[in-house]
């Protein structure tokens, strides 16, 4: 009953943020801001776990290919098959849950119990507006990070492969350009920016709706990591169905 | 002016405020007090609209605040002033910017103008060079000076503040119930303060309402209260002895 509760409030929090829409010279730089918070302070970390990702994924290819009919040039494909499909767009988006959702939770939680989002009220303002949907656009910007984050995850494997002898250069960059489906990196964005809205949103939820003091924001932005990652998981497998199978 | 007849306001059904009914007067500083859990917040709460309530009405200089559309609430809300127990100002904006916030919102003054009008503000509340400030280097008093100067910084109606003494040390107390009451007879704006401090009640108190178990158990001033024979009020005000021998030296004064 309280999950169902929950998802009703979540929803209902969702179509408040559209109402009562703050003026835009405000809007402007609230997304501004919640851009290089979110985005632009993400990318050095994207950047990094995504080309040793790439270059680890490279190694378990290559160690675990010991037939030597399969061709090398599998070891390219397979890193880039697993880079745009899963790893770039599920598994970064976890990590964020932990980064960009904590941020967000903590944040509106920590306005929630300094009576910072009852000023908001009291003026008039449409307090969802003036912190969530900032943010939501923000995360529009989302799957450029992940874009990179590809790019960086397939550059890493070549980079491993050419360090550890596994393959050569060659052979990698043939394999990256063998049976290239562009559908794979639509699927992947279409996730991405799924993704980007949850990440957004249910952190959101977690932080506005909290009651308490600073004990109950730790304990949100725990709550907000642990279901966001789930929402990822149960729509990543409902995405792929819907797109791959 | 602002009217309240016959307020009632319940959670889970438990009755909190029972049939409230009192006025706070223009120019005048309102106290509310009462013990905690007498329902003092949630009337609070109940006036500034963050809570709905079942039964009764608040009346703005009339305007009847639950018959208003969402755009004649807008507007009410924009005359309306809050001083929060804990200041709540906005921890990534300046000191100036946390003031000038609610032009920013509502008016469509260029930013040299705000800038102006912060400037008086901070002035008026002895916060000349705070400007850059960020909220977090401001000590407790000055976070509250802060507060005032933005809740004031849009000419407001009404004022109301949680609790503003709380935290501070009884010399700051009293500069801010000092500009507290200044301001509301400076700009004639209805001002509402929920209390817990005798002594603002003592200073600044030109009407008292006390409220015991969500309903309004006395009303009068800090005149009145010295020589009220309320029980409820007299064992809430001068439970300490301090109070009862200030009490006793103001009525043998006054006779």
């Amino acid at each position: 009953m309280t999950y169902l509760q929950n998802i009703g409030t979540y929803f209902m929090m969702i179509g408040e943020m559209f109402r009562k829409p703050t003026r835009w010279s405000v809007m402007k730089t609230l997304i501004l801001k919640d851009i290089d918070d979110l985005i632009v302070s993400s990318l050095g970390i994207i950047a990094f776990i995504s080309f040793f990702v790439g270059g680890v994924i490279t190694i378990q290819t290559a160690l675990n290919i010991d037939n030597p009919l399969i061709p090398k040039y599998l070891i390219g494909f397979a890193t880039r098959q697993s880079v745009i499909l899963e790893f770039a767009p599920t598994f970064t988006s976890i990590i964020m849950a932990g980064k960009v959702g904590s941020f967000i939770t903590s944040s509106i939680g920590t306005m929630r119990v300094t009576e910072q989002i009852d000023a908001l009220e009291v003026m008039g303002i449409n307090s969802l507006n003036y912190l969530v949907f900032p943010k939501t656009i923000a995360l529009t910007l989302y799957p450029f990070a992940i874009a990179i984050g590809m790019f960086l995850g397939i550059l890493g494997g070549m980079v491993a492969c050419s360090i550890g002898g596994y393959a050569t250069v060659d052979d990698y960059i043939l394999g990256i350009q063998t049976d290239f489906d562009s559908f794979h990196v639509f699927y992947a964005f279409v996730k991405t920016f799924v993704f980007a809205m949850v990440l957004a949103t249910v952190p959101a939820y977690y932080g506005y709706y909290m009651k308490g003091g600073a004990l109950e924001v730790g304990k949100a932005s725990t709550s907000s990591f642990v279901w966001t990652s789930v929402v990822i998981i149960l729509l990543n497998y409902i995405l792929t169905d819907m797109m791959l199978s | 002016m602002i009217e309240v007849k016959n307020l009632h306001k319940s959670f889970n059904g438990i009755e909190v405020l029972k049939g409230i009914t009192t006025s706070f007067e223009k120019g005048k500083t309102n106290l509310i007090i009462g013990q905690s859990g007498s329902g003092k917040t949630v009337f609070l709460k109940c006036l500034l609209g963050l809570f709905n309530y079942e039964e009764g009405s608040i009346a703005y200089e009339g305007r009847i605040f639950s018959q208003l559309s969402e755009d004649q609430k807008r507007n009410l809300r924009a005359e309306i002033g809050m001083v929060f127990q804990g200041s709540a100002l906005f921890d990534s904006l300046t000191i100036a910017q946390n003031v000038m916030f609610p032009l920013k919102m509502f008016t469509k003054m260029s930013q040299s103008e705000m800038e102006d009008r912060a400037d008086l503000v901070l002035k008026r509340v002895n916060l000349p060079d705070a400007h850059k400030k960020m909220p977090s280097e401001a000590s407790g008093g000055m976070q509250k000076r802060v507060a005032i100067a933005r809740a004031i910084v849009n000419k407001p109606k009404y004022l109301f503040c949680d609790e503003p003494n709380s935290g501070l040390d009884p010399k700051t107390a009293i500069v801010i119930d000092n500009l507290i009451q200044e301001i509301t007879e400076e700009y004639q704006i209805t001002t509402v303060i929920n209390s817990h401090d005798m002594n603002s009640v003592m200073e600044i108190g030109e009407k008292i309402v006390f409220l015991k178990d969500g309903l309004k158990a006395w009303e009068g001033s800090k005149e009145t209260i010295f020589r009220t024979d309320n029980e409820s009020v007299t064992n809430f005000v001068y439970s300490s002895n301090l109070f009862k021998k200030v009490r006793k030296m103001y009525i043998e004064e006054n006779e």
